[in-house]
């Protein structure tokens, strides 16, 4: 089992210093998970290196099965199946929401939910993908339910099959923003923006490397939007 | 009512797609010669390889789906063919694996499962005719499979 990364958690939301009550369990608080902030959605464009990287090594191949764990787009879809791989689509952050509630009422700490939650969202048996989409989702979960989706991942994936996360990198943020990513063509991503989101956690390149200890490497790519573009390998 | 034994739907023919309404609850297999629109609550099997079917804004469809053509407004919890399309609107959800030539999902949609594009299979046989001809199911009056085959429902 993956530690918690407590010393990374922040103020009001690790309920470690500041603002923030501790969570009946005695861990951080858990974050707003539904979208904040005004305003239309903002869509913008970038080449993407974790995203080259990623088809780098899977566009050579046809039939593989990729799992993706942002919401279904036509964009996404239609680009993974043109590639001639099978998607598997899991809207992870709308069933987190449905299994946790949608805000800090229910405790992502609980046993019974994450076993839960791992039903609804990553119940496939071993080593069946050959590569996930992760996206951002994973900046959302408090420390034990984070170390039980990415030790279920790990389970899930095949040996040598890579993962693609992000994270934002500027571990100041009270709020960072929400993002729909499209992808684009083999290198570079749509990004829509809708609101902002309130993290878990934030990370570093250290954190990044305990949290995903498990896994044979990970390797970052930092973007201008102060993301960490994470490639990790099984 | 949730207690009946499987029935058989056959659509009538008529001018438009053939409803069921969304006070209309069936339990069985439907199989459809003509498209189909679903507001209401299906739970069993669903065919119409030869047409459309729609599952409208109030359609709940527990139920293995195949036909030419999907579109869902509501909500499929079963797996999906559709050797021509599917289309999975901004409000509807879909949870189950689909099979189909072509899918066009709409921002905002819920889908879980599974997608796997088949290229359409080439024309098989003579090109059927869309009233009188043969549908792809002998259709025997009362519910003869039925009973013996219950309705798939995966996940």
């Amino acid at each position: 089992m993956l530690e918690p990364l407590k010393e990374f958690f922040r103020g009001s939301r690790g309920g470690q210093s500041g603002g923030g009550s501790p969570s009946p369990s005695g861990g951080p608080r858990k974050p707003v998970n539904g979208r904040g902030g005004a305003g239309e959605p903002v869509l913008s464009s970038r080449p993407s290196r974790g995203l080259e990287e990623f088809f780098t090594q899977i566009r050579d191949t046809s039939g593989l099965t990729i799992l993706e764990l942002g919401a279904a787009t036509q964009k996404n879809v239609s680009f993974i199946t043109d590639l001639g791989h099978r998607l598997y689509s899991e809207d992870f952050l709308r069933i987190m929401n449905d299994a946790f509630g949608a805000d800090d009422t229910v405790d992502q700490s609980n046993p019974g939910r994450i076993e839960y939650f791992l039903k609804q969202t990553l119940d496939y048996p071993q080593g069946h993908f050959d590569g996930v989409l992760v996206w951002d989702v994973l900046e959302y979960l408090n420390p034990v339910l984070l170390n039980a989706v990415v030790e279920r991942l790990h389970y899930i994936v095949r040996p040598k099959a890579y993962m693609l996360a992000f994270f934002h990198s500027d571990d100041k943020l009270e709020e960072v923003p929400s993002y729909t990513f499209r992808i684009g063509n083999l290198n570079s991503l749509e990004i829509l923006q809708h609101g902002m989101r309130r993290p878990a956690q934030l990370y570093n390149n250290r954190s990044l490397e305990k949290l995903f200890g498990r896994f044979e490497s990970v390797k970052f790519f930092l973007t201008r939007e102060q993301l960490r573009e994470v490639i990790i390998k099984a | 009512m949730s207690s009946m034994p499987p029935a058989r739907f056959e659509a009538e023919p008529r001018g438009g797609a053939a409803t069921i309404g969304k006070a209309v609850k069936v339990v069985g297999q439907i199989f459809s010669r003509e498209d189909l629109y679903v507001d209401g609550e299906v739970e069993g099997t669903v065919e119409a390889l030869e047409h459309k079917l729609t599952i409208g804004p109030n359609g709940i469809v527990r139920a293995a789906v195949k036909a030419r053509e999907v579109v869902a407004l509501g909500t499929i919890q079963g797996n999906v063919e559709a050797t021509d399309k599917i289309e999975i609107r901004k409000d509807a959800k879909l949870t189950g694996d689909i099979r189909t030539a072509r899918i066009i999902i709409e921002d905002g949609a819920y889908f879980k499962g599974s997608i796997d594009i088949v290229k359409p299979e080439p024309v098989k046989g003579a090109p059927k005719a869309q009233a009188p001809a043969p549908a792809a199911q002998p259709a025997p009056p009362a519910a003869a499979p039925a009973a013996a085959s219950p309705p798939e429902i995966r996940r």
